[in-house]
């Protein structure tokens, strides 16, 4: 007797087996006619493969995935800035790039963010570039040009009409964000501005012109440009700066799709979980942009292991290597001495439960067949 | 039609950024899996299956913005079901430390 396809479904649905598997199983006997017999006999393949597959108890897959992910990082450029699309932003990527990953750098040396908008802003090119310049931090440089007059002793901006238009400000929002931002009286006719120190000193007047170019006058701070690219049929953001919170809050962005390559800042905001995600995401694709290609499971060990302890630590000596329980361990490490001084000088005591310690001490080490301990039942 | 898309009538009708808050679940984000606060008979029965103590399992932070999201209390335990690349679906329990 044939089984039919809803008992197949629900005979696979109990097996012990990943979700992957069990739709792969599934999808192969949708139309295939199978009796009660060869139904067991393929499960029991299946199941008897599976388990042959998993890795062996006591096996060292720290060690295979540092390999794993080490070899090919020989492999990699020691210096590589990418250009994303014509349009000019710098991104980190090759060695560095996967080594600012692994120390989880508070801030990484380029970050970026890919902005993706909502449905409605995401597919009009000038809508697109409308929500690029409100979110882009504007300073005055953007708007026109600034002059000291040193006969006057005082700085002289000049706005520029068709910038005031673009960046949607208006010269008194200007005169008023400069006021507010350095506590001085700004004089404003028309597209002209006028911004006199307290007193009439040089020094004071090019420290003053220094502070005006800080000051921004609209946008989000930290997101220096963005430029704007299409995909498929969409219009995607890319900045230069991060600014996770503030940018998901923006009216026209899709919060659910819009990422940023700061996987400290995405724990802060989204949670660990979305930090170990993050994690995976980076490295593999900065891997892979370089033409590598490392198995997804050694990068969620490394992911998995840097956030364990419900916030993300590097992998050294200030993290996972740090937190050894072995002195041993962490002596063979780094900054060898320091450890062993401080050991000394709390009386610490070795247990060599470890690999490192016990390749130290020259004995058997606890992997593989060295970990299983015989007790005699009698 | 899209607001603006009308060369003639640019689209200045929109009012973006400046104070402007949006809501918007933590767990819709691509890159935040679904988590689910356990009960404690459903915790304890995930760690006898386990054979661990709660300390055993990995943590995740009280402050942590998903379990504010969701309420979850030092001590209690948490179930994430993550997409994975390799299984499809694969189950994580974390507990709730300070």
């Amino acid at each position: 007797m044939n089984l039919s396809e809803k008992e197949v479904s629900k005979r696979i649905e109990g097996l012990p087996l990943p979700q992957s598997i069990r739709r792969a199983l599934e999808g192969e006997l949708q139309d295939v006619e199978v009796s009660e017999e060869q139904f067991s006999e393929i499960t029991e393949t299946v199941v008897a493969d599976y388990r042959r597959s998993k890795v062996e108890p006591c096996e060292a897959v720290g060690v295979v995935a540092a390999q794993s992910i080490g070899e090919p990082g020989t492999q990699m450029t020691m210096r590589t800035f990418h250009y994303a699309g014509v349009a000019e932003i710098n991104v980190t990527l090759g060695l560095p790039r996967l080594i600012e990953i692994v120390d989880a750098r508070k801030i990484p040396s380029t970050p970026t963010m890919t902005i993706r908008l909502d449905k409605d802003y995401a597919l009009d090119r000038d809508i697109a570039r409308e929500v690029a310049w409100s979110i882009e931090s504007t300073n005055i440089l953007h708007l026109g040009s600034m002059a000291t007059d040193l006969a006057e002793m005082n700085v002289v901006i000049e706005l520029n009409e068709d910038a005031l238009l673009q960046r949607k400000i208006t010269a008194e929002e200007v005169a008023g964000r400069l006021a507010e931002g350095t506590k001085l009286p700004a004089e404003q006719h028309a597209n002209q501005i006028i911004m006199t120190p307290p007193e009439p000193s040089y020094r004071d007047l090019l420290q003053l012109v220094e502070k005006i170019k800080t000051i921004s006058l609209k946008g989000i701070e930290g997101i220096n440009r963005v430029v704007i690219r299409k995909e498929g049929d969409e219009y995607v953001l890319y900045t230069e700066g991060s600014a996770l919170k503030e940018v998901i809050q923006f009216q026209g962005v899709d919060p659910t799709r819009t990422k940023t390559n700061n996987i400290t800042e995405i724990g802060d905001v989204l949670g660990i979980e979305a930090a170990r995600n993050a994690i995976i995401n980076e490295a593999t694709d900065t891997l892979r942009e370089q033409g590598l290609s490392v198995d997804v499971r050694h990068i969620m060990l490394v992911a998995d292991i840097m956030t364990c302890d419900g916030e993300v630590k590097q992998i050294g000596r200030h993290g996972v290597s740090g937190e050894k329980a072995s002195v041993l361990a962490r002596a063979a490490f780094e900054v060898t001495v320091n450890h062993i001084l401080d050991a000394a000088v709390r009386g610490d005591v070795d247990d060599l439960r470890g690999v490192t310690e016990n390749v130290i001490v020259g004995q058997p080490i606890q992997l593989g067949t060295g970990d299983v301990k015989l007790v005699a039942k009698r | 039609m899209v607001e603006g898309s009308n060369p003639f009538e640019p689209a200045y009708r929109l009012i973006l950024g400046s104070g402007f808050m949006k809501k918007f679940a933590l767990q819709d984000h691509g890159l935040v899996p679904a988590h689910i606060l356990l009960s404690p008979e459903e915790s304890d029965e995930v760690l006898k299956s386990y054979g661990v103590d709660s300390a055993h399992l990995p943590k995740i932070r009280v402050s942590d913005p998903v379990v504010k999201e969701i309420g979850g209390k030092v001590g209690d335990v948490v179930k994430i079901i993550r997409n994975s690349s390799t299984s499809g679906e694969s189950v994580f329990y974390r507990l709730v430390i300070d």
